[in-house]
């Protein structure tokens, strides 16, 4: 007699492995339920979207300049820059910043112009969290180009008390 | 009234790319944090700063709450004639701060 081939009966074994699904099962929804108001991947995907449009996102040409380890997330210093004449007819028109776990996915807006000479920008930002910060750069001829950067966050920002 | 740092080179040549750094003290409370009774502590940010150019605007940026305190921020313009860079910083609670600075260019 093999043991497969008698129909399984309602033992203790059967009974933890289809306990140990319904509450894997339920475990999913729960982490997400009980967090912190907070932006999302998704939510970064729509502010994106509201600054770009239909219009096609493009790799490369700007570029972010952030340590990828950072100890402190309240004062992260930040540079983006992006490769661009800076003539009146090929500029960079505007600059966006976005993070995916910060309480809000907007991080910066900047506006320039022919005037700006180059089209670079730092400031310090806050950082909530390890993640994903993406800049997207808005040329003078409508086209957008974006790049990403991983960051790893010990101490977060804008969470704690005090 | 807040105090701001504003750091341009006086002289210039003409066509030269210029560095312009400025720093203003300032809270920018988030909005998101908690004070002692769990409750959140009001937003209290700058939401706009522009610089002008012998009254040309040459740079705005609109910042949010992910911005560290005492908003630092550093851009590019190019030296095109003498004159004054005018800064403005506008945000929550009717907040409002100018400065101005001169540049000679040669």
């Amino acid at each position: 007699m093999t043991r497969q081939d008698e129909p399984l009966p309602r033992t203790r074994r059967r009974f933890l492995l289809e306990a140990g699904a319904i509450a894997g099962a339920a475990g999913i929804g729960l982490p997400l339920g009980s967090e912190h108001a907070a932006a999302t991947p998704a939510s970064m995907r729509a502010a994106i979207r509201k600054v770009v449009g239909e219009a096609p996102l493009n790799r490369g040409k700007i570029k972010i300049d952030v340590p990828a380890l950072i100890e402190n997330g309240n004062a992260v210093p930040f540079t983006v820059s992006c490769e661009s004449p800076m003539t009146e007819s090929d500029h960079v028109k505007a600059i966006h910043v976005f993070t995916e776990k910060n309480p809000q996915p907007n991080v910066i807006s900047v506006q320039l112009g022919p005037r700006a000479g180059r089209a670079s920008v730092s400031t310090r930002i806050r950082l909530a969290d390890t993640q994903k910060i993406v800049a997207v750069a808005q040329m003078s001829d409508g086209s957008f180009w974006s790049d990403d950067v991983e960051v790893v966050v010990t101490l977060a920002a804008c969470l704690e008390g005090t | 009234m807040a105090r701001a740092l504003i750091n341009v080179p006086p002289k210039a040549k003409r066509g030269e790319v210029i560095e312009i750094k400025t720093l203003i003290s300032h809270t920018m409370e988030t909005g998101f944090r908690p004070d002692n009774t769990g409750k959140a502590i009001p937003r209290d940010i700058i939401t706009e700063f522009v610089c002008k150019y012998n009254g040309q605007e040459i740079f705005r940026a609109e910042l949010f709450p992910a911005i560290a305190a005492n908003p630092f921020l550093t851009f590019f313009t190019v030296a095109t004639e003498t004159g004054t860079l005018s800064f403005e910083w506008t945000g929550d609670n009717g907040f409002s701060a100018t400065e101005s600075v001169n540049i000679s260019v040669e």
